[in-house]
């Protein structure tokens, strides 16, 4: 299955350990200077630095830190993870590694969704022969005083512990609830101490810019988003899966290379992300345009939009954690008023209001979640307006 | 509870705590395993496991009503989960909640008589390329058809 895939980057050849092999002839200023020099962005979707977020960790002062690998992929739509853990395991375990050595780090924890446990025994094994070869545990491949080990924790299934704080919180045995921040985990995180909180993608590309170097990598993708992207794929059209394609490629050409045919809208980003119309198939897939954590679900000519967003709004109000209010009720309360377009009872001076809520939802909500979740309700009430206010009228004439 | 059950769950939870320690961090890791082979989490587990943890239990309890795998109501032998999130959802994924209904005769959210089987709705189990799909226990199955969801279900029984 493995040699099916074609990619520039993660999906290219890579000699297990090799990455590692590298290490001893590099300080920990070289990998900084390489990341920094890269590009390279994380890429569960926030697109923050990978090399400010190290540089931060490694620069603060403690005798213990954490580097942990974000394998809580719990966006609708996305599955990239997935693939990568069950594939290419050895490129996110080398780039935790790696990240260890930067930051001095001498415990790494993979946060794995528990949707996935069914992979916990083959990681684990993983693991294991990697301790066999000394690419964890102690003096790893001869360079003195770096020791380090990973060990995996299980989630129990919430959509919210995706994001860093309440990742965190749930490592701790505690709900996955968001904290505050600042203070950020660069400092103060994990049982209080400097941790690094990487998605699994963005720790996969990190052993190919070690081997192949910054300059290699940023000839892909644009100037502001460097790279290759992984994209998940589902919904309607013929051939749904990971692909990995340069960031700035147009909805149009992704549409093309799976096989979409009479698209009507694509949501990029997952639940949290926006709906784009046909009209917009010309925007560009990276941070500075439609930015997303890779998961990308296309609906033809004869869904009904209103079904995708009640769908999605659904999912936050069970989702959202309940800690602050924008978040807990906003998301009930933008679901009441789909409904009530569903079924002909509301008035637009209500729909309008909704809409206000949404965007109070977006900067007063603590985490990324509640600052989300009104993207698909105000992008598909925007882009679909004539057919969900026209659905109502075919529904009193009986049409629906 | 019986009081023999009691007592064999008191020792599993002290082996778990002797495993995973003693700090708050082993929270998780505990209920986990409770709920894997108990397929819930009694009252008097989550007593017990407070009592060594040395937090109180509500704090257990709202550790356990906060994640969607972890339950404190008595659950089937097989816990199946569909999901019902955009991508299964647009493929179709009613005919087969409505085979399983039909099949084992109770509606979702519920549990069969015998104990046996539990049928609940799950958000994104990740396998949207591959949809329909679901997961009975730590088993995932895809590309679903009401019959092949049926046969999945038959073959426990």
């Amino acid at each position: 299955m493995k040699n099916e895939r074609k990619g520039e980057i993660i999906f290219s050849e890579y000699e297990r350990g090799s990455a590692l092999k590298k290490l001893k002839k590099l300080t920990r200023q070289d990998i900084l200077f390489e990341l920094k020099n890269s590009g390279l962005k994380g890429r569960g979707g926030a697109g923050f630095p990978i090399s400010t977020k190290w540089m931060l960790a490694g620069a603060a002062i403690s005798d213990e830190k954490y580097i942990i690998c974000n394998a809580d992929e719990g966006e609708p739509g996305t599955f990239k993870d997935r693939v990568l853990l069950v594939e290419y395991p050895e490129l996110v375990f080398e780039g935790m590694v790696i990240g260890g050595f930067t930051i001095g780090a001498k415990n790494g924890i993979v946060y794995l969704r528990g949707e996935y446990e069914y992979l916990l025994k083959s990681l684990e094994d993983y693991l294991e022969t990697m301790r066999k070869e000394n690419m964890l545990g102690k003096n790893i491949l001869g360079i003195k005083n770096f020791d380090f080990d990973i060990k995996i924790f299980l989630g129990s299934s919430a959509y919210v512990c995706g994001e860093e704080t309440a990742l965190i919180e749930s490592l701790e045995g505690h709900r996955g609830e968001a904290r505050n921040r600042p203070p950020y985990p660069v400092n103060t995180g994990f049982n209080g101490k400097p941790t690094v909180v990487n998605n699994v993608e963005t720790l996969c590309c990190v052993p190919h810019i070690i081997i192949k170097g910054s300059e290699w990598f940023k000839k892909f993708g644009t100037k502001k988003s460097t790279g290759t992207k992984l994209f998940s794929v589902s919904g309607d059209c013929e051939k749904p899966g990971v692909y990995e394609l340069e960031f700035g490629i147009t909805i149009k050409e992704l549409l093309n290379i799976v096989k979409a045919e009479n698209t009507k809208a694509v949501q990029v980003g997952g639940a949290s992300g926006k709906c784009y119309p046909k009209s917009e198939f010309d925007r560009k897939l990276a941070f500075e345009d439609a930015p997303t954590g890779g998961s990308i679900i296309i609906f033809n000519e004869n869904r009904d939009m209103l079904k995708v967003l009640e769908n999605f709004m659904e999912f936050f109000v069970e989702e959202s954690c309940g800690q602050c209010t924008p978040c807990r009720i906003g998301n009930v309360k933008l679901l009441e008023g789909v409904k009530s377009i569903e079924n002909g009872t509301y008035t637009f001076g209500q729909i309008n209001k909704l809409k206000e809520l949404g965007k109070t939802m977006q900067v007063a909500s603590k985490c990324g979640l509640g600052q989300a979740s009104p993207n698909p309700f105000l992008s598909i009430l925007e882009n679909f307006k004539d057919e969900i206010f026209a659905y109502k009228v075919g529904r009193e004439n009986g049409k629906q | 509870m019986l009081i023999e059950e009691k007592t064999s769950l008191s020792e599993e939870i002290e082996h778990l705590v002797d495993l995973y320690g003693k700090d708050r961090s082993a929270l998780l890791r505990i209920l986990q395993n409770i709920q894997r082979n108990h397929r819930y989490i009694s009252d008097y587990a989550q007593q017990e496991v407070a009592r060594h943890l040395n937090i109180h239990p509500v704090e257990v309890y709202s550790v356990i009503s906060f994640y969607a795998y972890l339950n404190s109501e008595p659950k089937g032998k097989y816990i199946i989960r569909l999901c019902k999130t955009i991508s299964c959802d647009m493929k179709d994924k009613t005919s087969i909640q409505k085979a399983i209904e039909r099949e084992l005769g109770i509606k979702f959210g519920a549990t069969t008589k015998d104990k046996k089987f539990t049928i609940e709705f799950a958000n994104c189990i990740g396998m949207c390329d591959q949809a329909p799909a679901m997961s009975i226990n730590e088993r995932v199955y895809t590309n679903l058809t009401p019959e092949k969801a049926i046969q999945i279900i038959n073959e426990l029984k």
